[in-house]
């Protein structure tokens, strides 16, 4: 299974993100993030964060969640690079960020605004969790 | 596992849904092709562009646009209109407050205040284009730009606090430009009715040191020349010439106005309940303009919105210091003034006459802009019999105008235009397009100097992602939705 899939948008990009579990689709969703943003190649994991999050709702909690990201990066100048998620309910995620701090080497190419609710999605699937979203660029 | 950033699925379907031709450059949805519309659709193009229009999401936006509880008259859009989140980019929607209409964060977009200005110079072009690639250099040294990349000034939260309640006056008390430029700004730079009071800390937070930087994206600074003057009069009362430099300016209200936006976002989708709203996107989620939090909304946005005018209002001053420094001049022998500038993501409270009567509207511009006709008082008194300078920035290749409002946008649009070229190709198709390509040398071809800090700034940017211009404002100026004035070449560039 591919862990994501951009998508095309006229003006802006997304994601489709595919997961065994709730906590893989999370993850994996965060993976399609950091690719639109920059190369994953130049982002380590030497350092961690925790966050937590909650939403009115599975869609909600996940755009919720990568917005979370977004914030690290903009006002803690923390570059992820993988998510674990340690718990997560239809409302609420609870992960450990691995990641570093920004440095002018990530070369991030990319400014994502915000994480959109056009077209948001989490649906179970055949047996699989998959999630669109969609970034303003 | 390819993870790049060049891959990507070919964009979803097109429109295929009623679209009845009005006439030469008008288009209508009709309020039965779907289901809640309260309102037809209308779409302005003419021939060339509404079949690019076809092949793109937004006409269906355009008609979930008219699904909005007290909608007036029509859900409109503009010629460069293309597929975005919520509202389609040119769309326009004005709510009748008294009768419960609502206001959308979705129809302002995450960048409140996006915006352009526009300033003229005393520089011929011939003076200005051996030293080109030199002075984008200055510009780009000056002005802060690209992802992740903070600004010269930082502000304390007392200092933001000001800055969102009285916009560009403030941070011109303290050096960052002229008062004059205040005068020449939409709405003087400082919506009434700001509350930082309920602007979130994190919004706060992601404010603090980005007012005074230009971000990445579509945002720019251009060097410009102009190369065509429409109505001599107006040119020359707004002090332009054939020949003269012009600078434009594209940026926004940054992370605060995002955060704003996804805060309000949020409040609003708890509440479609309790208003007992339905609507067909969840970035539609709405409470009326007479509600807590339709007001609470409404003072988060402004505030957002007076920042982002002092965010254009900084950059400015660094433009005019990286000119001075350029030309071993002064920035006031070197002209720089300010002709205008506007919004074209935002909502306003404005009062309207539909069908004989004046109704208080909230009116909704996302990717579209203010375009009051001659007279209006809201237009600055030395513009005034003219009508209300309109500001659009092209593609980095092709073109800019500089347009005026009129009569006709007052009485068919509530006083809106359009707000550029509008985006034709997707930003994965853009950089395939670009395979094997230099977009820079392209560029230089023709004359144009180009800085960038993001790795496919130009190949997303490129002219062909791009509708012509040209045509565009030729649409809204045969619709009688603005005249123009001129018309700019530009000459150099520099993208976050």
């Amino acid at each position: 299974m591919r862990p994501f899939e951009i998508t095309d948008h006229t003006a802006d990009v997304g994601i489709t993100a595919y997961g065994a579990t709730r906590e893989e689709l999370f993850a994996n969703a965060a993976l399609g993030m950091l690719s639109i943003i920059g190369d994953p190649d130049t982002v380590a994991a030497k350092d961690t964060r925790e966050v937590q999050v909650q939403a009115s709702d599975p869609a909600a909690l996940l755009a919720a969640f990568l917005g979370e990201l977004l914030y690290l990066l903009e006002v803690e100048h923390f570059v992820f690079h993988d998510a674990v998620v340690e718990t997560i309910s239809e409302t609420e995620v609870r992960a450990t960020i691995n990641g570093e701090p920004l440095a002018p080497h990530h070369d991030l190419h990319t400014e994502i605004k915000a994480v959109t609710h056009h077209g948001l999605r989490v649906e179970h699937v055949g047996g699989t969790w998959e999630a669109n979203v969609l970034f303003d660029i | 596992m390819a993870r790049g950033h060049k891959g990507g699925k070919p964009m979803a379907h097109g429109y295929d849904g009623p679209l009845e031709r009005i006439d030469e450059c008008r288009w209508r949805i009709p309020k039965d092709a779907e289901k809640g519309m309260r309102v037809d659709g209308i779409i302005y193009a003419d021939d060339r562009l509404i079949e690019l229009i076809r092949k793109d999401r937004a006409p269906e936006q355009v008609a979930n646009v008219a699904c909005l509880p007290g909608i007036v008259r029509a859900s409109y859009a503009m010629p460069d209109i293309h597929w975005g989140y919520g509202f389609c980019i040119g769309g326009l929607a004005a709510t009748d407050i008294e009768a419960g209409g609502v206001v959308s964060p979705g129809g302002v977009g995450y960048d409140i205040n996006c915006g352009v200005r526009l300033l003229t110079t005393s520089l011929r072009r011939e003076e200005a284009k051996p030293v080109m690639q030199s002075l984008i250099s200055t510009v780009y040294e000056h002005v802060p730009c690209g992802v992740g990349v903070g600004g010269r000034v930082r502000f304390s939260p007392a200092e933001e606090r000001e800055i969102m309640a009285r916009g560009p006056a403030f941070v011109v008390e303290r050096g960052f430009g002229r008062p004059e430029d205040v005068e020449h700004t939409e709405a003087r730079g400082c919506l009434p009715g700001a509350n930082p009071g309920v602007v979130s800390d994190r919004a706060y937070q992601r404010g603090q040191n980005q007012c005074g930087t230009l971000g990445a994206g579509n945002h720019f600074v251009e060097v410009q020349a102009v190369d065509e003057v429409y109505d001599p009069d107006a040119a020359a009362r707004m002090g332009i010439k054939v020949g003269m430099v012009t600078v434009m300016i594209h940026s926004g209200s940054r992370g605060l106005g995002h955060q704003v936006c996804d805060d309000s976002l949020r409040m609003m989708e708890s509440v479609m309940g309790k208003y007992r709203l339905q609507l067909p996107d969840r970035q539609l989620a709405a409470a009326p303009v007479d509600s807590p939090e339709g007001r609470k909304y409404l003072g988060a946005m402004r505030s957002a919105a007076n920042f982002a005018w002092a965010n254009r209002q900084i950059l400015t001053h660094h433009v005019r210091a990286a000119f001075a420094k350029q030309f071993g001049r002064s920035d006031e022998k070197l002209g720089l003034d300010l002709v205008y500038d506007v919004a074209h993501n935002i909502a306003k409270i404005e009062e309207h006459e539909v069908d004989g009567r004046k109704l208080k509207l909230c009116v909704h511009r996302k990717g579209a802009t203010r375009a009051f006709g001659p007279g209006h008082p809201d237009i600055p008194a030395d513009y005034r019999d003219l009508g209300q300078p309109v500001i659009i920035p092209g593609d980095m290749g092709r073109a800019s105008y500089l347009l005026l409002g009129t009569e006709g946008a007052m009485r068919e649009t509530f006083g809106t235009t359009c707000h550029g070229a509008g985006r034709v190709m997707s930003r994965r198709a853009a950089i395939r397009a670009a395979k094997g390509r230099s977009i820079k040398k392209e560029l230089a071809a023709k004359g144009i100097v180009a800085r960038y800090r993001g790795r496919y700034a130009l190949e997303e940017e490129q002219p062909d992602a791009y509708k012509d211009v040209n045509v565009v404002v030729d649409v809204v100026s045969r619709a009688g939705l603005a005249r123009k004035v001129c018309r700019m070449r530009p000459m150099g560039v520099i993208k976050g």
